[in-house]
């Protein structure tokens, strides 16, 4: 029964102590730890803010690179598409022009053969109505002697001429 | 280096007061035997009665050495010892060499009509002795009247500085010094990472701080916390006191019920103060219980709020109280079995050495888990008074 009697003096000791002891390190010992500890944690959690912002950051810049190289490669891309449709483009341009131009050279030539072949056949024409003429002429000489066979004669030439 | 050495000095003084505090007592202790002897030789020179109070005194000491060698030879009352131990006392008892009580005298203070009558103990030499109308009588301290019998009738307050308050003192004094150190360096590091006994506090404050003050009372931890890290540490360093056997431990603090009785009503306090509309009417129109049943609702209610306190007073000065009886009664084991045979005494001794330190491990748990169930409980009992009730889950 001796141990749970509360000792009147050990009442009031304990109750004048423990409110000096509240007091005290409530006022310099609880409010300075516990407000330097929040500061802490403050700055603890402020930097881990700051290096995920940071991250975050790095990560947009690094997509943006990322956005701007592929659209470089787009870009560079469709140069090239359009550089190989110029080529493809000039190329059947060139082979369509000098088709062309070698179709023309060929009409050309030969309209040029058929002009020189006329002029030559003309020629040809002449020298052989000369020909024929001298020696027409030759043996007209030597034939029209009588008149029924210079007679006989121009007769069959006209036919023959007019049959040609 | 020169740093260090400040720092070991700091440490240093409270320890040499504190030595030399004793070194004091003992002297005082020895001064008082010679200044008797001293007396009787000057007694021819004196007149008649001086001799006949001397001789009484002379009397006393030889019935007290008398007894003290009876006691010696009786058998061994483990109950009383134990008891002895763990109750208060008004003076620190340190070591007995052959007859002589090594032990601190402290102070007695006692309020009554008379005024404030303050002396140390010592002057009641162990309970042989009445000092102005009062006398040391199983420990306690009682009225007696001129003819040496005990007055009953006496009122009168004894407001003396025992064992528990003195050890208390020193507790808390070395508590505020720690506290104050910390705060100190917190001031002075500012933000920094904890450094030395920074590192062994700041995971204390912390753990009371985001372990059991926040989960239990909510958002409005920060005008409790100073109060829960308070006892939590009043009650764990008075523990840890408790644990060292010799001065300036040895005194069970927190295993006596005027402490823990003390701190339960400040919790008790401070939760009636602070609880909030939900919380009183919890107890005086509980929510959602019909009304023929209120008049045994409420009644139970009140009890139960009275009996919040009643419970942390006990669990304390239980656990506490049992961890001392556990150890002293493996301790008596030796001297019981010692008293049959020497050798048994000894055999035993290896047992009751191993047991004794298997419980003191278990007993620096106990220290730190009642301190951190005190500090739990007082803080739902808080996070009860300032709970925000909403009406509508109760319907």
């Amino acid at each position: 029964m001796e141990l749970v009697k509360p000792g009147i003096g050990l009442l009031f000791w304990m109750t004048i102590t423990f409110s000096i002891v509240l007091y005290l390190l409530s006022k310099f010992a609880w409010k300075p730890i516990l407000k330097s500890l929040r500061e802490r944690e403050d700055s603890i959690n402020n930097a881990l803010n700051s290096a995920e912002d940071a991250r975050k950051l790095m990560s947009a810049l690094k997509s943006d690179n990322e956005k701007l190289l592929q659209e470089a490669r787009i870009e560079r891309d469709k140069m090239l598409k359009e550089a190989s449709d110029m080529k493809d483009s000039i190329i059947a341009q060139a082979k369509r022009s000098a088709d062309e131009e070698g179709r023309k050279l060929i009409a050309n030539a030969k309209e040029s053969i058929e002009r020189e072949k006329l002029n030559a056949m003309n020629q040809l024409k002449t020298q052989v109505a000369e020909l024929s003429v001298d020696m027409a002429e030759k043996i007209l000489r030597k034939k029209m002697d009588d008149r029924s066979q210079q007679e006989a004669f121009v007769n069959d030439n006209l036919k023959s001429i007019s049959a040609n | 280096m020169a740093h260090s050495n400040k720092k070991i000095f700091k440490y240093l003084i409270p320890t040499f007061l504190i030595i030399l505090y004793i070194g004091y007592a003992s002297l005082k202790i020895a001064n008082a035997t010679i200044d008797e002897q001293h007396h009787s030789d000057s007694t021819s020179v004196q007149h008649e009665s001086t001799i006949k109070v001397v001789e009484e005194e002379i009397h006393e000491e030889l019935e007290h050495i008398e007894h003290e060698a009876h006691a010696s030879k009786e058998k061994l009352n483990a109950g009383k010892l134990i008891m002895e131990h763990i109750a208060d006392a008004y003076d620190w008892h340190i070591a007995t060499v052959g007859q002589t009580h090594v032990s601190i005298p402290l102070p007695v203070i006692i309020k009554d009509d008379d005024g404030l009558k303050i002396f140390l103990s010592s002057r009641f030499h162990h309970g042989h002795k009445a000092y102005k109308g009062y006398k040391l009588e199983e420990g306690h301290i009682v009225a007696v009247n001129t003819d040496g019998t005990i007055n009953h009738e006496a009122s009168f307050y004894d407001l003396s500085i025992t064992k528990n308050v003195a050890a208390m003192f020193i507790a808390v004094f070395l508590l505020c010094f720690i506290m104050f150190t910390v705060a100190g360096s917190y001031k002075k590091n500012g933000i920094a990472a904890p450094k030395g006994i920074q590192s062994f506090v700041e995971p204390l404050i912390i753990f009371i701080r985001d372990e059991v003050a926040k989960p239990s009372i909510g958002s409005k931890y920060e005008k409790f916390l100073p109060y829960l890290l308070t006892i939590f540490f009043f009650i764990f360093i008075n523990n840890m006191f408790g644990l060292i056997p010799f001065f300036p431990g040895g005194a069970n603090v927190t295993g006596n019920i005027a402490v823990t009785m003390i701190l339960a009503i400040f919790t008790f306090a401070i939760t009636s103060i602070n609880g909030n509309v939900g919380y009183w009417k919890h107890i005086f129109m509980p929510p959602g219980v019909p009304g023929w049943l209120l008049p045994l609702m409420i009644p139970i209610e009140i009890i139960g709020m009275f009996n919040k306190p009643i419970v942390l007073t006990i669990r304390l000065f239980a656990n506490i109280t049992a961890g001392h009886i556990i150890i002293l009664g493996f301790f008596s084991l030796i001297f019981i079995f010692a008293e049959m045979n020497a050798g048994l005494g000894f055999g035993v001794s290896v047992f009751s050495v191993a047991f004794t330190t298997f419980m003191s491990f278990l007993e620096l748990l106990v220290a730190f888990l009642q301190a951190y169930v005190f500090t739990l409980l007082s803080s739902l009992y808080f996070g009860m008074a300032v709970e925000e009730h909403h009406s509508s889950e109760h319907h």
